[in-house]
């Protein structure tokens, strides 16, 4: 009862696969069909399993039990190059290939048109352009991919999958770090593909995405599967409470917080505060308890601002106070010492320590700030981690896990209860719902509200517009490397946001 | 101009400075006479740098090659003592044995996740220990055939030799060159430099190509033990002691990162022969004790391992300057 569609063969076809790991069943006898010129979404909460099943389906790992067909027949990929032989090209969620290696060379890799041997770099220079440009990419394929942006490195990782593979395409959350634009291009592709009968997996956590692109829609939970069903069969609400288990109340609120009672003297006060070539300087006041909600595109100065404030680059104009005295900032020592902390986006590479516990991760933050001359017990250390296992809800066997082994929205929330536990007086989160299922999602949002409910200021750079209408007090918008416009308590709605990103005056008024 | 290429740039605009200098105080160094023997004195060294390069791009490292020359010296000057065989059959016999010795360590690190510091440093212990085996004294090596195969040489314009063994560093040098930038399984091993993890996600063959760079560079130091024996006319436990420290620097000068996935062939045979014009210079000078090759070729390196991380550093800046994310 695998295939619904009788009398046809389906494109790929998983039968009872399971897979373990020390203290996990990380896949428990999941089934799962693709189907030519499909696209399927494989969806699910943390730690469900869905990159665990596209690295069995791929050869990445060796699966514990169950078995794999393609057009009918049984294959046992051994690695991935033998998936990429099979003609199933892959973008695996935490890889962003290789820096070091130029653009082409990171397409073609291990698949250079050679002649007599040797690979001839022209021809392979001159497909690569073709390619790139296809994805609306005008970049030098010659250069190295570590001197383009994490968005292009993902499109260049997509471009790869999508000429590896002849009949199966699968990408594991593709679009985390893509902007809209980047997503229409992207999808276009896909479509393009769908029509020459591949069968396409697509994993993400944006629903939009999954209700605009895909076919069907395949759910596990917790390494079981729950269900596959056709989307137009599906709605939202439907989806997201087979993806928990249980119901998940709808957000009512439409607008901004008001009634922030702003004190002559903020917490922190920044002046003029920038850094050329990073953004134009500016001014911003921060109140205890306040929630100030950043918009902009990608790459429009959100994370400039956030990294300048924290000193990653010291700023180069203007001057910090808190609460009312000068304050010197210009490093993230500096920073951290005055009570700062910050989740940076991109948090495959900055901070988190996989071979470190959840719970010495936990404990790192809290233990640099308060000197390494009083060490933590571990008992106390031990209370944090699970504490914070509790609240964030992170999906582990225990607190000792290493962190490399949990899934990557886990790995996430590890990040944050770093920050949490040093207890900042100013947090600043660049995306911190990125990557993230939606039961984890209205925890965070829950967790923002209550952090500013027991005075820490928070700066919350988030693409999510409905997210930032819920929490924020003050939405500050970005484009271009500066500030442009601030909206307050009831003015912050999702369409004057829009407009502000946009430069666009608001509707009424454009309409005329 | 290209970051990647930058230190590339940089070694040979010191090579060409040094030169330069060198020239003011003794004219003579410009020779052809001496630049043959710059190629021909440091034959073995380049030779067995190139393995090094490709091992230390692959992200590791190879301590066994100075035991491994020794070793071949020995191997070769005792079976011609010992035995009927005539040395061609002997030099296949030990390019073989010497090439399973490096696939054997690449093999022992892939499979049992041991670091290539650990591994070829057993190696190195190893080597060594065969060539005492074989022989403690030294051994002479009296082959007609050898003694011939030193002799051979082209004369270049102005009277300069290029030895064979010189001429054969340089198509070794060629030959790697090739290698690293044209083919399949050089850019696997800039890959595997680049990240072994996402190397093998991305479908780079990590087992085979890491028993490949260390069978490489074992072959490449039995070369380099033949061309030593060719060279000195004799087989000894004790020699070469540090050759492979001396091949690291050279790798390094020559704008090879350490820590893997981006460096050049070409810049190796720069960086061995900057090591050897300093030699050269204090041979001319007379009066400087040679430990001031040592001295010089030390705060050469220092400089080297500074410019890469300024280098990596601006070029990073350059990156997130060029980039913007949200
Ligand atoms: N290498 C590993 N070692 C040990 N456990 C692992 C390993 N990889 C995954 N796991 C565990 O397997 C489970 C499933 O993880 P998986 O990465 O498949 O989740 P996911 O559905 O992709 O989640 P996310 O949306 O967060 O990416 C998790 O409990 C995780 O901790
Ligand atoms: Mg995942």
């Amino acid at each position: 009862m695998l295939d619904p569609t009788p009398g046809r063969v389906p494109l790929l076809r998983a039968a009872a696969v399971s897979k373990s790991f020390p203290g996990t069943k990380a896949l428990d006898g999941v089934d799962f069909t693709l189907r030519a010129g499909e696209v399927h979404a494989l969806l699910g909460e943390n730690g469900a399993g869905k990159s665990t099943l596209v690295k069995c389906l791929t050869g990445a790992y060796r699966r514990d039990g169950g078995e794999i067909q393609l057009d009918g027949v049984s294959i046992d990929p051994r690695d991935t190059l033998d998936a990429q032989r099979l003609g199933i090209g892959t973008v695996y969620q935490e890889v962003n290939l290789l820096t070091n290696l130029t653009v082409a060379e990171n397409l073609f890799l291990g698949h250079q048109p050679t002649w007599l041997g040797l690979v001839s770099t022209r021809r392979m220079n001159r497909q690569a352009r073709a390619l790139t440009a296809q994805y609306g990419l005008d970049i030098d394929v010659t250069r190295s991919l570590g001197s383009y942006s994490v968005a292009i490195q993902q499109i260049v990782a997509i471009a790869r999958a999508v000429r590896l593979s002849g009949k199966v395409l699968i990408l594991d959350e593709p679009t985390a770090s893509l902007d809209a634009h980047e997503v229409d291009v992207l999808f276009d592709a896909i479509s393009g593909l769908k029509e020459r009968g591949l069968g396409i997996v697509f994993i993400s956590h944006f629903l939009d995405q999954v209700f605009r692109i895909t076919d069907r829609i395949t759910v596990l939970r917790n390494g079981k599967l729950v269900g596959t069903e056709d989307t137009v069969s599906l709605d939202r609400l439907r989806l997201v409470n087979m993806m928990l288990g249980r119901e998940l109340a709808e957000e009512t609120r439409r607008t901004g917080k008001s009634g922030m009672r702003y004190d002559a003297e903020p917490r922190l006060r920044f002046s003029g505060f920038g850094r050329r070539g990073r953004i134009a300087p500016f001014d911003l006041a921060i109140q205890r308890g306040e929630v100030v909600g950043m918009a902009g595109l990608l790459g429009s100065g959100r994370t400039e601002t956030a990294e300048v404030l924290f000193g990653v680059y010291p700023h180069d104009s203007g001057t910090a106070a808190k609460e009312g005295r000068a304050l010197s900032l210009g490093s993230t020592r500096a920073a951290v010492a005055a009570g700062f902390g910050f989740l940076p986006e991109d948090r495959k590479t900055d901070g988190i320590i996989g071979e470190l516990s959840i719970r010495e991760n936990i404990a790192l933050a809290l233990q640099a700030r308060i000197g390494w001359a009083r060490p933590l017990s571990a008992k106390r250390q031990r209370a944090m981690a699970d504490d914070f296992i509790r609240r964030l809800d992170i999906r582990t066997s225990d607190a000792e896990k290493p962190v490399g082994q949990l899934s990557g929205g886990n790995q996430q929330k590890v990040m944050l209860a770093r920050w949490l536990a040093t207890n900042p007086e100013f947090l600043i989160l660049d995306e911190p719902t990125r990557g993230i299922d939606v039961g984890a999602h209205a925890e965070i949002i829950r967790l923002i509200e209550e952090l500013c409910e027991g005075g820490m200021s928070l700066l919350v750079i988030s693409s999510e517009l409905e997210e930032l209408v819920v929490y924020s007090h003050r939405v500050i918008v970005v484009r271009d490397r500066a500030h442009v416009a601030e909206l307050v308590g009831e003015d912050i709605t999702t369409t004057r946001i829009v407009n502000a990103i946009a430069g666009t005056p608001d509707s009424a008024e454009a309409a005329a | 101009m290209n970051a990647r290429t930058l230190p590339l740039v940089a070694t040979v605009l010191i090579f060409i400075v040094a030169y330069a200098l060198c020239y003011l105080q003794f004219p003579a160094i410009l020779s052809t006479r001496v630049v043959g023997n710059l190629l021909t004195d440091n034959a073995f060294l380049g030779i067995v740098a190139v393995g090094m390069t490709f091992v230390i791009i692959s992200g590791g490292i190879d301590l066994s090659v100075g035991s491994v020359i020794a070793f071949s010296g020995v191997f070769i000057a005792v079976l011609l003592r010992d035995t009927g065989l005539g040395p061609w059959p002997i030099f296949a016999l030990l390019l073989i044995i010497t090439t399973l010795f490096g696939a054997a360590m690449g093999a022992t690190i892939h499979f049992l996740q041991m670091p290539p510091f650990i591994v070829t440093l057993a190696g190195m212990f190893l080597a060594r220990g065969m060539a005492y085996v074989l022989s403690i004294d030294s051994v002479p090596i009296s082959d007609d055939t050898i003694s011939a195969l030193q002799r051979i040489y082209w004369l270049l314009p102005g009277k300069g030799r290029l030895t064979l063994v010189g001429g054969l560093m340089l198509i070794v040098v060629l030959v790697g060159i090739v290698v690293a930038h044209r083919t399949r399984f050089g850019t696997n091993i800039y890959a595997l430099g680049g990240g072994a993890q996402t190397a093998r996600l991305m479908g780079v063959p990590v087992a085979r190509t890491t028993i490949q760079v260390y069978a490489l560079s074992g072959f490449l130091a039995g070369l380099s033990g033949i061309v030593f024996a060719i060279y000195t006319s004799a087989g000894y436990s004790l020699a070469t002691v540090g050759v492979e420290l001396d091949a690291i620097a050279a790798v390094v000068i020559g704008g090879t990162l350490l820590t893997g996935g981006s460096g050049f062939v070409a810049g190796t045979l720069i960086g061995v022969l900057i090591m050897g014009l300093i030699q050269t210079y204090i041979t001319f000078d007379g009066s400087l004790s040679s430990w001031w090759t040592k001295i010089a070729i030390g705060m050469l390196l220092l400089g080297f391992i500074v410019l890469q991380k300024a280098l990596v550093w601006a070029g990073g800046r350059r990156a997130e300057a060029a980039s913007g994310k949200g």
